[in-house]
């Protein structure tokens, strides 16, 4: 029983040194996965994706001709600076919590005149074939990067939207019976070499939260958050939900309300 | 041997075919890749490629370096460079053993290049990689084997 | 003609540094799409980056760097405000060149 005990404390002590999750006699393991992230660190291809955004955001596009500089994120119209970090936040103008995906395509139809449609066609890329919605959002969040995530959720319509996020986490679901929570509301759990973080705890969320969106490699482009939770869904044996389902604004709103006070790392590179 | 000797026939016809069609005005040179050592990136094995780039057997050198981590999260994207401390280092390449053709990339140095370029290449599964560097006109080269992992959700 | 590239280049100790992001498919035609047909390769074949008139770097690329390419590689010389070009051509013909000042 001691010899357990110590065995999961020096287990413990080895998680906490490489961010929770490979085993002990695996530290070399670790060392090396650790070099890997950081030589692909300097030379992020998401940057690319921000140039791209960046030009995206000043065109004059759709029927009106006109480009997305007065799309207000909810800190007034044009202010990109921290508006991602702040998201997602509860809009007058529409009566919803909006996260910066739903607000973004809000601004397209409402500013630039495109339908749902036109403007969500392509909210991921496939090869070949590029996203707008990518390369803007890595743009916007790229203008967060250094401040801190700050979703208090303090309005009743957000308070209600993370508390609605908190339930789906928890709720087994699907085929397999599957919740969030199974994978990600503990420490040092892992999927093969790659770590799950603990989004119940604010290091946990924020460690997740404060890098994305994120080039993920194995799949050659930018994943948004959107993509990343109803990606989740899918491994889950879920049903997908539909893009900018209000499910999936509520897990949001859960996740940056736990992670609220973490500095910005966007973008961010994942395997 | 026979495959060697394929390979040569294959892509000196190839070479035939595209000089016919840029002469008939069909291709410009730019898309005839004139340049590009087509012969080196389709050969398949070590043997295949060194030969096609005419290094013939290179001598392994402490002085040549694969940078790069053991292991890689991913095939897709695994930073790899070729570094070196030999003199007069005019080219360096990168060859992957298990990929399907083992040349990965190619690069002539000019005076006052350093011999030390990184890039990323893809790794079908785990494989030695090979650094050629060529130095007073004469071959070299080192290895390292970087183990691909699978995947896991990535998040 | 592809979307911009990312180059940064610094200067330290009278040696210059240069990073190049390309954003390029490179496509291996060896992948199947979801209809099972081969994609057909698509991929930059040749690279060249300049300082100035001088050519410093020659890259031949076969379909296995990875997609939107990443280089690095130093040269001697260079000073602040000089430039550093990148060409690329890619298997189909296409083209595309950028350039930055050194840091």
């Amino acid at each position: 029983m001691i010899r357990r005990l110590m065995k999961t404390l020096v287990g413990v002590a080895v998680f906490s040194a490489f961010a929770g999750g490979v085993a002990a006699q695996d530290s070399k393991v670790a060392d090396e996965l650790a070099k890997y992230r950081e030589a692909l660190a300097d030379g992020n291809p998401a940057d690319l994706f921000e140039v791209k955004g960046e030009s995206l955001w000043l065109e004059k596009r759709g029927p009106n001709n006109a480009s997305l500089e007065q799309c207000d994120l909810g800190q007034g119209p044009g202010k990109l600076e921290g508006a991602y970090a702040a998201l997602p936040k509860y809009f007058k103008d529409t009566g919803k919590v909006m996260d910066v995906e739903s607000r973004l395509v809000h601004c397209m139809m409402t500013l630039q005149g495109f339908t749902l449609a036109e403007a969500t066609r392509q909210w991921y890329s496939k090869p070949g074939k590029d996203s707008d919605i990518e390369a803007l959002v890595t743009f916007i969040g790229a203008k967060s990067n250094g401040k801190p995530i700050n979703v208090p959720a303090t309005h009743p319509e957000e308070a209600k939207m993370a508390k609605m996020g908190e339930s789906i986490f928890y709720r087994r679901s699907g085929p397999q019976d599957f919740s969030c929570s199974i994978c990600h509301g503990q420490e040092g759990k892992r999927i093969r070499l790659q770590d799950l973080g603990n989004l119940t705890t604010k290091d946990g969320a924020g460690f997740a939260m404060k890098t994305w969106p994120s080039y993920r490699v194995s799949q050659g482009t930018v994943w948004t958050m959107q993509r990343r939770l109803i990606d989740c869904m899918r491994q889950a044996r879920w049903p997908e939900p539909a893009y900018l389902a209000d499910s999936i604004i509520a897990l949001e709103t859960y996740l940056q309300k736990t992670a609220t006070g973490t500095v910005m790392e966007t973008p961010g590179i994942k395997r | 041997m026979n495959n060697q000797r394929r390979t040569v026939l294959k892509s000196g016809s190839g070479a035939a075919l595209l000089g016919m069609l840029a002469a008939a005005g069909i291709i410009t040179p730019g898309i005839a890749l004139a340049d590009w050592n087509k012969a080196a990136f389709d050969a398949k094995s070590m043997a295949d490629t060194l030969k096609a780039l005419g290094a013939g057997t290179p001598a392994d050198s402490k002085d040549v370096q694969v940078t790069g981590p053991d292991i890689a999260e991913n095939g897709a994207v695994v930073p790899v460079g070729v570094a070196s401390t030999l003199p007069n280092v005019s080219m360096v390449a990168i060859l992957i053993e298990k990929n399907p053709n083992a040349l990965a990339a190619s690069f002539v140095l000019p005076e006052g290049t350093e011999a030390n370029v990184q890039t990323r290449v893809k790794m079908g599964q785990t494989s030695n990689i090979y650094a050629l560097v060529k130095s007073d006109g004469k071959f070299f080269m080192a290895t390292k084997e970087i183990k691909v992992t699978l995947g896991g959700c990535g998040g | 003609m592809g979307n911009p590239m990312k180059i940064r280049a610094a200067n330290k100790d009278g040696v210059t540094e240069v990073k190049v992001l390309v954003s390029h498919e490179m496509e291996t035609g060896q992948r199947k799409d979801s209809a099972g047909a081969i994609v057909p390769a698509w991929f930059i074949t040749e690279l060249t980056a300049k300082h100035g008139d001088k050519v410093v770097l020659t890259s031949e690329f076969g379909p296995s760097v990875s997609k939107n390419p990443y280089l690095a590689f130093k040269f001697k010389g260079g000073a602040k405000g000089e430039k550093v070009t990148v060409s690329w051509k890619d298997n189909k013909g296409d083209s595309r060149t950028d350039e930055a000042a050194i840091n």
